[in-house]
């Protein structure tokens, strides 16, 4: 009996030795969920989800306070991989986001500017250059096309143009391999 | 006997190279339109530097290189240009791409060409050059020439001549016949790169082309060695490995162990620059397969496949069209596309030479392909997880290791198409390198911009806080009231508005005020043109007036 | 048809691959017949007919195309090697039950073909082991030894309805195996020596037994030269087997058969050649096929010569097999022009 007293209060000691050893040695420093949430995000900083970034979101769904489907931008792939990474059940997403767009940047009319540096001001990764009374031009490389400059634009000279990549963006497509008619199903719902 | 270093894997498809090397090299007739397209190399395209309906000779450079990895387009020959714009292209995507369209004058008037006295010039010119006159790699990759040239002090210059895709003969054909020229090439690019010795590696089923070439390298010190026919034993790496012992390390460039590469047909273009001044316009062409008159053919670069293909004479029965060797050509779906300086073969295809492959069946893991592998990967992994999309662990395996040479394809029992898994999931992973890099930088922007305007918002309210305590020490001077202050900020608010109100204003006076210049006796179409404009600018100012119109209401009701 | 390169292939296919496998198993079964009587047959017909029903039923059910996997000759490995590893007069339901067990459960449920975990027949036969032990260790003794020798219709009597001829008993056919006997002995405090004196011993291990080894080892020979199987894992296996006991009858050879013997008893050679190398369930790297094959043989001696039972081939294979995904992770071979000998997969 004291012996097995004697054993169990050991082990007990041990164990939460290691425990504690290992919390002060692996500890990890920050949230590194935000980071990873971060990651997942397409950083387009468009504010669709209601939040004003892909950081705040990012928080607020690492918080558990916000759905995992209100990316528009990032559709069904980001939710697919927020729902991986978070082990919830993916969800569908909102009715008008659902459909995936071309990649788009903003061009401004040069000719109808009027230099007023109101879409300066909404751009929110500093892709417009100009100063006030100058035309504006958008650096087309770095816009992430989220359109929050279309709204501000008192003359309504911006628009967005598709970016036609051509043989750049070509992709290969999954191989047709089909095993059997269960495998076919699984590749459709997968 | 010079020791070889046999590469792991490798396979010895059924060759079908004797029919197309029953004739000497034709040449092609001239087609009444050329299709340069501006992509003919890797890299960034070329930029045109010719207009529609400009005349030009034959040699004449229409396409300039843009940056580095790029290579100069020239006309194949002379005559006009008559359209600039995206055309059906050999991609295996089936996409159009930015062509010049010519059509030719018959006359093959060509520009003035200048002979190089290579010897005694500086190889940085020489590389310029090159670049200038278009050449690259014409084994297949079509890889800018003038970047692979950027080494001296080589120790190896390897020739690759192995040609070891079954039905391409055009190399064999080119050292059978031109075998001479093909060594005054191989001078030029040995001394561009200072290399100390050549090997010329021919795989042993082309004994003419390997005593062509030794007739042609007495003399010259540069050694031809006959390697076995196995393929790919003319994948640069593999054939560097087989004729040197050295492995390219993945990920780098051979000239770091002081060894290069080149393909035969690639030298013999050099010595069409340096010692005739021609551009590279042509190439030999293999038309084979299900053809009643296989035959190599030396082909203006442009020249429309479908044209191409009447000189050899199809069969009936014949099923489809493929652009390159039976491993790792590319599928033709529309005949008129042009030749690049890609396209070494056609091969008609039938039922009888490309039956019909077995059902695929699940992988029963039985190593095969391991087996195969001329790049030592495992193939049956790399199945796994490109079909699984577990792209990560796909990289962890050296997924970008692979050659895409088709010998695990080859060898698989349950004729999985593994190539395919492994383009698509390379393709993936590249699209989505691409997506993360911008969402990256768009992150890093963004996170700058936060930080800006929180500097901003510091420096405001110091400048705010220094001109409060000056305007209450004012204060305490001059009594004031108390609402001065918000009605301030009113004002300027105002102020701001008047400011963009004036602006908008004065763009229109401009607007109006400008007389567009060069409009008398426009065609009716640029008049259309202009017309569509003004209308628009019209609507643009009238929105913009009438949405300051509003604003300006709402303000009044909240008021 | 698919357009996109590479559009030649050899034209050799699973099902190919699977009947050399049968074909190298012919001789063996020949030589069979000729010692233990033809009811080994009947268990083969019984055990296939099984197995091809199960596997239709299956295929059906998930909906797979039945000409081509019926024909991919994959259930009936199975079914043959699992008729090959029980007792040839084991009662028909014996063989059935087994043969659907490792279709249904070992290769199904995991995946089906080229899905498995598990070696289909081996799981088979444990479960055959484990659930009925004394059905298994009723072996026939072979012709020359056996006390009373039954016709064919005599044995099918038994098979199918179990009953002995009039006046006869189970035990006037069947023998404890070479192995069985071995460790009864043994346990009896017999030396070695002594113990091999039995008339069911022989020059290498037991009458009959031995020649059937031999002409597995042929047949897998024939499989090695036809480039169905490599080297590594029958060399591996029977080296360590080999190498193990001989450390153990250099001990103690009064207690510890010799090596020559453990290399051609009970299942050893048909274990080296035509179970561990089952392409699905073993490592696909040169390396790993060495550390399983050796991993097999030095359990299934430890098995045998430690275990409660007498031959320890089927379940040391099922415990290799767990290990595969690890082996393979850990055994990746260096790839062409990277630096090191081999990589673990996943690390660097």
């Amino acid at each position: 009996m004291l012996n097995a007293l004697l054993v169990m209060i050991g082990l007990a000691v041990v164990l939460g030795a290691v425990l504690g050893f290992a919390s002060l040695k692996f500890r990890v420093e920050g949230n590194p969920l935000v980071e990873k949430v971060d990651a997942i995000l397409p950083q387009i900083q468009c504010g669709q989800c209601g939040y004003p970034g892909c950081k705040p979101y990012a928080e607020a769904i690492s918080a558990g306070n916000s759905a995992i489907n209100l990316c528009a931008p990032g559709g069904e792939a980001v939710m697919l991989r927020l729902a991986d990474l978070l082990g919830v059940d993916p969800q569908p997403l909102a009715a008008d986001a659902a459909l995936p767009k071309p990649k788009q940047v903003a061009l401004i009319d040069e000719q109808t500017c009027i230099g007023c540096t109101l879409c300066l001001q909404a751009c929110p990764v500093d892709a417009i250059a100009g100063a006030a009374k100058q035309m504006h031009t958008i650096i087309a490389s770095e816009c992430t096309g989220c359109e929050l400059c279309l709204p501000p634009c008192p003359v309504d000279c911006i628009t967005m143009e598709t970016v036609d990549e051509g043989l750049g963006g070509w992709k290969w497509k999954y191989p047709v391999y089909p095993i059997s008619e269960e495998e076919k199903d699984t590749e459709v719902t997968s | 006997m010079r020791p070889l270093f046999p590469f792991h894997g490798g396979i010895h498809p059924a060759e079908h190279k004797s029919p197309s090397t029953q004739h000497g090299i034709a040449v092609a007739p001239l087609p009444a339109r050329l299709v340069v397209t501006l992509r003919q190399h890797s890299g960034s395209p070329a930029s045109p530097v010719v207009a529609v309906g400009d005349q030009v000779l034959k040699g004449q450079l229409i396409g300039a290189a843009e940056g580095l990895i790029s290579s100069s387009v020239h006309a194949p020959s002379s005559g006009r240009v008559v359209a600039i714009e995206k055309q059906p292209a050999p991609h295996v995507s089936g996409l159009p791409d930015l062509s010049i369209v010519l059509e030719t004058d018959g006359e093959e008037r060509w520009v003035e060409r200048q002979k190089m006295d290579f010897c005694n010039t500086d190889p940085a010119l020489l590389r310029q050059h090159f670049q200038d006159m278009g050449v690259v790699g014409l084994g297949g990759a079509v890889f800018p020439s003038h970047v692979k040239l950027n080494a001296s002090g080589l120790d190896t210059l390897v020739i690759n001549a192995a040609e070891c895709e079954p039905f391409i003969s055009c190399d064999d054909m080119l050292m059978r016949e031109r075998a001479a020229e093909v060594v005054k090439g191989i001078s030029i690019a040995q001394y561009i790169m200072g290399a100390r010795e050549v090997l010329i590696g021919i795989e042993d089923n082309k004994p003419q082309a390997i005593a062509a070439m030794q007739a042609a390298c007495e003399e010259t010190g540069f050694e031809v060695v006959a390697v076995p026919t196995l393929y790919p034993s003319g994948s640069a790496k593999q054939l560097i490995k087989l004729l040197t012992g050295k492995e390219v390390t993945s990920g780098g460039h051979p000239t770091q162990m002081g060894i290069q590469c080149f393909n035969v047909a690639t030298v013999y273009t050099m010595h069409r620059v340096i010692n005739h001044g021609e551009p590279v316009i042509s190439r030999l062409v293999t038309l084979t397969g299900n053809m009643d008159e296989p035959r190599n053919y030396e082909v203006l670069i442009g020249t429309p496949i479908g044209d191409l293909l009447k000189l050899a004479r199809p069969k009936a029965d014949t099923t489809g069209y493929l652009m390159g060797g039976p491993m790792m050509g590319v599928p033709l779906l529309d005949l008129s596309v042009p030749v690049v300086k890609a396209t070494n073969c056609i091969i008609a295809t039938s039922q009888a030479l490309f039956p019909p492959l077995p059902r695929a069946m699940p992988c029963i893991r039985c190593a095969r392909c391991a087996q195969a592998c001329p790049a030592e990967l495992q193939p049956q992994e790399l199945f796994w997880f490109s079909k699984s999309r577990n792209f990560e662990k796909a990289r962890e395996y050296k997924l970008f290791d692979c050659i895409e040479c088709g010998c695990c394809n080859y060898v698989c029992p349950s004729h999985i198409p593994l190539v395919q898994f492994y383009r698509f999931a390379k393709s993936e992973m590249l699209a989505h390198e691409k997506d993360r890099k911008a969402a990256d930088l768009a992150r890093e922007r963004h996170e700058f911009r936060e930080f800006r305007q929180e500097r901003e918002k510091q420096e405001k309210a110091a400048r705010h806080a220094a001109k409060a305590a000056e305007m209450a020490a004012k204060a305490a001077e001059t009594t004031a009231g108390s609402g001065e202050s918000v009605a301030g900020a009113d004002d300027a608010a105002a102020a701001k508005k008047a400011a963009i109100q004036a602006a908008i204003e004065r763009a229109k006076a401009k607007k109006a005020a400008v007389k567009p210049q060069n409009v008398d006796d426009l065609p009716a179409e640029a008049q259309a043109k202009i017309d569509e404009i003004d209308l628009r600018r019209a609507q643009a100012s009238e929105t913009a007036g009438q949405r300051v119109a509003i604003q300006k209401s709402d303000e009044g009701q909240g008021a | 048809m698919s357009m996109n390169s590479p559009l030649v292939a050899e034209q050799a296919t699973v099902n190919v691959i699977m009947l050399k496998v049968l074909a190298a198993l012919l001789p063996a079964i020949a030589v069979y017949v000729f010692f233990f009587g033809p009811a080994i047959l009947v268990s083969i017909l019984l055990a296939s007919v099984a197995a091809l029903l199960t596997e239709a039923a299956v295929l059906h059910l998930r909906r797979y195309p039945l000409r081509v996997y019926l024909l991919d000759g994959s259930a009936l490995v199975t079914a043959w090697l699992l008729a090959l590893s029980i007792p040839p007069l084991a009662p028909w339901w014996l063989v059935v039950v087994g043969t659907v067990f490792a279709i249904l459960v070992a290769k199904h449920l995991y995946g089906g073909l080229g899905n498995n975990l598990f070696n289909p027949a081996m799981v088979g036969f444990a479960a055959l082991m484990i659930s009925f032990p004394s059905h298994m260790t009723h072996w026939p003794a072979p012709d020359m030894l056996a006390q009373s020798h039954w016709s064919f219709t005599q044995q099918m009597d038994f098979m199918f309805g179990g009953e002995f001829p009039a006046g006869d008993r189970l035990d006037a056919i069947t023998m404890a195996t070479p192995l069985d006997t071995l460790k009864t002995q043994l346990h009896l405090d017999r030396e070695i020596s002594e113990i091999q004196s039995g008339k069911i011993f022989s020059i290498l291990s037991g009458k009959g037994t031995e020649i059937i080894a031999l002409f597995y080892l042929l047949g897998g020979l024939f499989l090695w030269q036809q480039r169905i199987i490599s080297w590594h894992i029958p060399a591996s296996f029977l080296a360590a087997m080999f190498g193990t006991a001989g450390l153990f009858y250099l001990f103690d050879p009064g207690h510890y058969a010799s090596p020559m013997f453990h290399l051609f008893a009970g299942g050893t050679m048909l274990g080296a050649f035509f179970i561990a190398t089952d392409y699905v369930t073993s490592p696909t790297t040169p390396m790993g096929k060495l550390i399983f094959g050796a991993g097999i043989g030095v359990s299934a001696y430890v098995i045998r010569v430690l275990g409660g039972y007498p031959d320890g081939v089927a379940f040391a294979v099922l415990f290799l097999n767990s290990a595969v995904p690890l082996i393979d992770a850990y055994t990746q071979p260096r790839v062409f022009g990277h630096a090191g000998k081999w990589f673990k997969g996943g690390k660097e």
